[in-house]
């Protein structure tokens, strides 16, 4: 056994502890909190990179080396409940990429957070975050992942509702921490169901977890309703998890709210942890979707509908990004169509391919949200695109970072990561045997990617400032303490790390040398340029090329071309189809739907259980209370009347005795030796009888 | 010779008399003397016994009443002496009235 998988539980525990200490810092421990995080995250950071490294090149016939440590956790009568962690290719590359990702994140808060009075809170909930993610990538048994993956849900539900004392924070929460706990109860059936065929949920026990040959070749065997064999059932049921977690349609709602938190923590929520969750979910418990990748014959059906979600997701989300004006929004919703992006590759291509896109959209989604912060932080916590405007010139290092990471998200052919991961997920569409439509889809949604970030930076970085402080009519006389300026270099310098590793991250998944996709299935890599001019792998290639040049030119022509001029103009696009605008604008309604919907229908449910609660509960609850009193009061005129009387009666007989007797004892001596008197006389007159009588 | 019966009757009724005296007098001074025609009942009594025991020889009945009167006549000082006593501090000899023994 490796010493690290020993300690890789360290992993995770650094980041708690910290945590844990900051939780009974007080507030002006400012230096201290932060320090202790970034520390904690650093150290984490090293390990994950040992553990990285001792993953490689470790490979096994079937695939790759899966290193776990389980250790007993509870008995309950025979069976004992296992937990553990596991060292992979898949936790490996996870590891590495949350820790790096989150520290910096961690960095760029200690800026981002410098004014706020709860500082040392707000580390506090961070590096918790950090650490129940790296937690659940680890875990070697399905129930710590859960465990784990609600700890998410509840640093989630903390952080977005940072700033409580702003309504729409607290809502925000409230929505994120209860639609995602919707998909979790069916994610937890899903595991329950696992246990009670399978009998493990360790993933990974020497041949007998529950990933693993012989559990899974016995499930797809097994039928349920309907003929569906039960890991298509049971992997349904995770989906849902992930589902929620991952924000897919149609639990997408929460994700788009959750940037009423701070914007770092948005950028941990969707690059490194929260939603990373739900898709490392789906490719961690890939062999249960789809049993042939542990070389087991079964249905792939769950996988089917995976797909068809996150393509469906994929184009929604993107669709609904066009109309969006806030920019932490717009970068949101593009956050939900890259999920879908990502799901889709897990459906169409198998786990490499979904990984890929997750680990490169890690990057350059913090990048962009972070570079979104530090626009919101130059521009004095404005928010609307509408509003910006010419910030090129303002902040410089910003716009270079995230025109970096806006061409990787687009997909710019050749030297940004985004291109290669994307265009594998489009590859692996094309060649899909079931149906052509999520390709055709797909590109769809890859348009519409370049059109939004293009229109995106359009408005934020070029054209004219259309901030308050320039709106006036003297340009000149603008207030300098109001105009944008670029943010301090603990902010730019990750910037400029990510946009680094946003580039050149593509490198190691290109078709002419797949190391990633053969690192993540444990076999060598070999360099081939050939594969890349492989004719179906250049046409796609091509395509991909075309079509982002397609949408940033579209994109530009729109809104490059000529910038908008006053905040208060309507969009190009709205000034074309107001109606088409009006329902993207408003998210396809989805919102209105749930409110008139699901919620409406909850709001009656419990007006009704309220009602059943105050008339019928209550009524009972009443009566019973009124008998116990009537009971009481009849106990009491007993207690009173009979036994109190009794008593008192019984005293006052006593006394009256006691003072008859008292009358003997006056005092007078005569009256005593009277008594003795006639005592003796008796005693005499005894005697004598007495004697007589014998 | 007067047989043991007489002196044993003559007995009897003086401690009847100072008996009933010493029980219904009001006078402490009364009651003293009732207890003194008691104890002389008693004297009386043993000296009876004495002169008809089968050892009248022997004077230890004799010694035994002189004791006796020489013990009645300190108590009658004594007696006397806490009536004087009683007297000071109460203004009074009436028995009635003395009832502070009852506690």
């Amino acid at each position: 056994m490796n010493w690290i998988v020993q300690y890789l539980w360290l992993i995770p525990v650094l980041p708690l502890a910290a945590a844990g200490a900051l939780a009974v810092t007080t507030r002006p421990h400012r230096r201290f909190g932060a320090g202790l995080t970034i520390l904690a995250m650093s150290a984490s950071f090293l390990l994950s990179c040992v553990a990285f490294a001792s993953t490689l090149g470790k490979t096994t016939a079937t695939g790759p080396l899966h290193e776990a440590l389980n250790f007993p956790w509870l008995q309950i009568g025979e069976s004992t409940l296992r937990l553990g962690w596991v060292l992979d290719p898949l936790s490996a590359v996870m590891l590495v990429m949350v820790t790096f990702v989150s520290l910096l994140i961690f960095i760029y808060s200690a800026g981002y957070m410098a004014q706020d009075e709860n500082f040392t809170r707000f580390f506090c909930f961070l590096s918790f975050f950090a650490a129940a993610m790296l937690g659940l990538v680890i875990a070697n048994n399905l129930l710590l992942f859960f465990v784990c993956w609600e700890l998410v849900g509840l640093a989630s539900y903390l952080l977005i509702g940072f700033w409580y004392q702003k309504p729409s924070a607290a809502a925000a929460a409230k929505k994120a921490f209860i639609t995602t706990r919707i998909g979790d109860v069916v994610f937890f059936l899903g595991i329950l169901w696992l246990y009670s065929q399978g009998g493990t949920l360790l993933f990974y026990d020497r041949g007998a977890g529950c990933l693993e040959e012989t559990v899974i070749s016995d499930l797809v065997g097994r039928t349920t309703i309907g003929g569906m064999a039960v890991t298509t059932g049971i992997g349904l049921l995770i989906f849902c998890g992930a589902m929620g977690k991952s924000g897919q349609v149609p639990l997408h709602v929460w994700l788009p709210d959750a940037m009423e938190g701070p914007t770092p923590v948005s950028a941990l929520i969707h690059a490194a942890t929260m939603v990373a969750a739900g898709v490392f979910l789906i490719a961690r418990v890939f062999p249960l979707l789809d049993p042939s990748v542990i070389e087991v014959t079964g249905s792939a059906a769950a996988l089917t509908v995976v797909t068809w979600v996150g393509v469906i997701t994929a184009v929604f989300a993107a669709c609904i990004a066009v109309a969006q004006t806030d920019i932490k929004r717009i970068l949101a919703y593009s956050t939900v169509s890259q999920l879908g992006f990502m799901m889709m590759g897990l459906g169409v291509g198998g786990v490499a391919v979904g990984m890929f896109h997750l680990i490169t959209h890690a990057f350059f989604k913090a990048l962009l949200f972070l570079g979104a912060g530090s626009v919101i932080h130059g521009c004095h916590e404005e928010q609307d695109i509408r509003n910006m405007g010419g910030l090129k010139k303002f902040m410089p290092v910003t716009f270079a970072t995230y025109a970096a990471a806006m061409m990787a998200l687009s997909g710019v052919p050749v030297f940004f990561s985004g291109f290669w991961s994307k265009d594998e997920i489009l590859h692996a569409a094309h060649g899909w045997s079931i149906s052509r439509w999520p390709f055709y889809l797909g590109v769809f949604g890859a348009l519409l990617t370049a059109f939004y970030m293009t229109r995106q930076i359009c408005l934020v970085f070029f054209g004219s400032n259309r901030g308050k402080a320039n709106s006036a009519e003297s340009h000149e006389h603008a207030d300098p303490a109001h105009s944008p300026h670029e943010s301090p270099a603990v902010m730019t310098v990750p910037l400029v790390i990510l946009a680094a590793f946003a580039v050149l991250l593509g490198f190691i998944g290109t078709p002419a040398w797949p190391w990633f996709q053969k690192y993540l299935s444990g076999r060598e890599p070999e360099f081939d340029t050939d594969a890349l001019f492989h004719s179906e792998v250049l046409s796609t290639l091509l395509l991909s090329s075309v079509i982002v040049a397609v949408g940033i030119g579209l994109g530009w022509w729109l809104y490059g071309r000529k910038p908008m001029r006053k905040a208060g103009e309507a969009d190009v696009l709205e000034q074309m189809r107001p109606d088409i605008f009006g329902l993207l604008k408003n998210k396809f309604y989805v919102d209105e739907l749930y409110e008139t919907t699901v919620i409406r229908l909850n709001a009656w449910f419990a007006q009704f259980c309220a009602a059943l609660d105050h008339w019928v509960w209550n009524g009972a609850v009443l009566l019973a209370g009124y008998l116990v009193l009537g009971l009481a009061w009849v106990n009491r005129f007993f207690d009173e009347y009979v036994v109190n009387a009794g008593f008192d009666e019984g005293c006052r007989e006593i006394r009256r005795g006691g003072k008859l007797l008292s009358r003997l004892q006056n005092g007078r001596v005569q009256s005593y030796l009277r008594v003795i008197g006639v005592a003796l006389a008796a005693l005499v007159l005894f005697l004598m009888w007495g004697c007589r009588a014998s | 010779m007067i047989p043991l019966y007489y002196y044993l009757m003559v007995s009897a009724v003086l401690f009847s008399v100072g008996l009933a005296g010493a029980l219904t007098r009001r006078n402490a001074i009364l009651v003293l003397i009732g207890v003194e025609l008691m104890l002389n009942a008693a004297n009386l009594n043993f000296i009876a016994f004495w002169r008809y025991s089968p050892n009248p020889e022997a004077i230890t009945g004799m010694m035994f009443v002189i004791f006796s009167i020489a013990i009645a006549a300190a108590e009658a000082a004594v007696g006397l002496a806490l009536i004087i006593a009683i007297y000071r501090h109460c203004k009074t000899t009436n028995l009635e009235r003395m009832d502070s023994l009852k506690g």
